[in-house]
């Protein structure tokens, strides 16, 4: 169907390809600007003026943060958590999604109103820090694992995904006299690459991504993740450095390259992994709504 | 009954998570009528009643934190509930597919970084002495503007960054419903002689309704939700006065200040409040649509 371009036509062009281009640019500028000031001299970092590009480039801010221990401690920890937790994660909810599954199983309703009402309320702050304290979780790394083997929210939408596969293939290995382990494992977990690599993907990122658990209930700096060291590296004087006077400056915004340099060591990963992972996050979406 | 028992079985260690992790806090909760001591625990506490909850509201503190709160989410729901609505509308009408793809990931790419990150990233750009935006400013001849540092533009920072973040995310689901479109609708519309903007008007727009209304359910709910990460990572002394909300403020009173029964006080208004609140909206909803969640 080729119709002729109206003048309409134009207006909505130009209008969505401008409102995307920009919405583009602002999205991109803010990482040009950070790697050309974590690699730029002291005194162009300070220099009035546009600074997408790097003039001149040297690794002063990257050889001071790669002397921070701190930083690697966060690094270590955070891969750690990030592997560990997201194996857990997925197993446990897959075994719950499947067990919830089951269309006939007495109580089945019950049981997922129980889930789902921890979506929408909750003990707080508090009550849940002293839980935390009573458990013996606080200041051990497992606090960062165990409280949230599972988000009800994607174990919903696994159940969800079950659901839709053809109970027949079921039947037909349990009178080929499978169990329900060899079931689970044999036939539903190969089915369910999708699903899986969604939620493995959505529990991996927040893992990545976490710095409240380190905040709230970690004092030992040795147990920190990545994105609360971050936190510490970035936002320790961030305010006072505006009102310091030219001379001290020098100083500060040697920091600043350092500031830039670790913010970026810390997205580097997700930069990396992103384009390839992304269109399994777009499908999961999808998963979740239309079926939700 | 026997065929169910390995279900049962699966299920077990699940329940006993959930009533330790999800349903043990909220037993905690009492102690929100409590004075609560550490060390004589929740038995050995005194019961006070509604005394912390008095104090809330008579205090000088909570009600600007509440005021606070609620505009933010206010702003928030008015600018950035339709923002990914009509990043999708745009979206729709690309028929370039390459620029459509490029411009699609891109636009995703800011929900994957951490509130760590975005933060760093927005005090980077909106800095007075380096950041971009006031690069510009300056260009016009106007006075750099210490964006996040002033009490008169931190809210709009909050609701600015909150849709740079979110914007491309949330657009998915609304590209998922359009999707779903039957394309014969455009067809008959455009050989009627129906305009871009009217097909945009009258079939896109429509059909996007049971959507819409769901998450706007969501959106209700989350009214008095502020986001912790976010604004915890933004906020700064010169402008707590505009940005301290609930969820800060439960954190410096329970956990900085060490007051648990009265910062559990105030988590457990804000939570009865949003649960309501998505009740209620889905009520609403329900009556006025006949679509909802539940």
């Amino acid at each position: 169907m080729k119709v002729k371009k109206t003048i309409d036509d134009y207006i909505v062009d130009i209008f969505c390809y401008t409102f995307l281009i920009i919405l583009c640019i602002t999205i991109i500028i803010p990482f040009l600007q950070i790697i050309t000031i974590s690699l730029s001299p002291i005194k162009y970092v300070n220099s009035f003026g546009l600074k997408l590009f790097p003039k001149e480039i040297v690794f002063d801010g990257y050889i001071n943060i790669f002397k921070n221990n701190q930083l690697w401690i966060g690094y270590k920890n955070t891969i750690f958590v990030t592997v560990v937790g997201t194996f857990f994660n997925v197993l446990i909810t897959c075994i719950g999604a499947y067990a919830l599954s089951k269309k006939d199983l007495p109580g089945r309703n019950y049981l997922t109103a129980f889930i789902v009402f921890t979506m929408y309320f909750g003990g707080g702050t508090i009550p849940t820090y002293l839980m935390m304290r009573q458990l013996h979780l606080v200041d051990n790394m497992a606090v960062y694992i165990l409280p949230g083997i599972i988000s009800s929210y994607n174990m919903i939408i696994t159940r969800n995904f079950f659901m839709s596969l053809p109970n027949s293939l079921e039947e037909s290995a349990r009178v080929d006299g499978a169990g329900l382990l060899r079931i689970f494992f044999v036939i539903i977990l190969p089915l369910s690459k999708p699903i899986i690599a969604t939620i493995s993907l959505w529990y991996g990122v927040a893992h990545w991504n976490e710095w409240r658990a380190s905040l709230i209930y970690v004092p030992d700096s040795e147990k920190h993740l990545l994105q609360y060291v971050l936190r510490q590296i970035l936002f320790e004087g961030t305010l006072k450095e505006e009102s310091l006077v030219e001379d001290v400056r020098e100083v500060i915004v040697n920091t600043e390259t350092m500031k830039n340099a670790a913010l970026l060591i810390a997205t580097i990963p997700i930069l990396c992994v992103y384009p390839f992972v992304q269109k399994y996050f777009v499908k999961g979406v999808m998963v979740g709504s239309l079926k939700g | 009954m026997k065929e169910y028992s390995g279900y049962y079985l699966m299920l077990l260690p699940i329940i006993l998570w959930y009533i330790i992790f999800r349903y043990g806090p909220m037993y905690g909760i009492v102690i929100a009528f409590q004075d609560f001591y550490p060390l004589k625990g929740i038995s050995g506490s005194e019961w006070v009643g509604f005394k912390h909850f008095k104090t809330m509201f008579t205090g000088l503190y909570f009600l600007p934190v509440l005021r606070n709160t609620i505009l933010i989410s206010f702003y928030k729901l008015i600018f950035g509930f339709p923002a990914p609505i009509i990043l999708a509308l745009i979206f729709n009408e690309i028929r370039h597919k390459h620029f459509k793809k490029i411009s699609q990931t891109i636009s995703y790419l800011p929900h994957f970084l951490s509130w760590v990150i975005v933060s760093g990233l927005v005090i980077e750009m909106l800095s007075p002495s380096r950041g971009l935006v006031n690069y510009f400013i300056q260009l016009l001849g106007f006075d750099p503007i210490f964006f996040v540092a002033d009490p008169k533009y931190f809210r709009s920072v909050l609701v600015g960054s909150g849709i740079w973040q979110g914007i491309g995310w949330g657009s998915i689901i609304y590209l998922a419903a359009i999707s779903n479109i039957d394309p014969q609708l455009y067809e008959a519309a455009a050989i009627d002689g129906a305009t871009r903007i009217q097909r945009i008007r009258f079939i896109t727009l429509p059909s996007l309704a049971p959507v819409v209304t769901i998450m706007l359910i969501f959106a209700c709910g989350k009214l008095i939700d502020d986001n912790f990460s976010q604004v915890y990572n933004l906020l700064n002394l010169k402008v707590m006065s505009v940005g301290d909300v609930i969820s800060t403020y439960t954190y410096e009173q329970g956990l900085v200040q060490m007051q648990y029964s009265y910062s559990t006080a105030v988590g457990l208004f804000k939570n009865i409040v949003s649960f309501s609140m998505v009740f209620g909206a889905n009520a609403i909803a329900k009556r006025v649509s006949e679509y909802g969640i539940w």
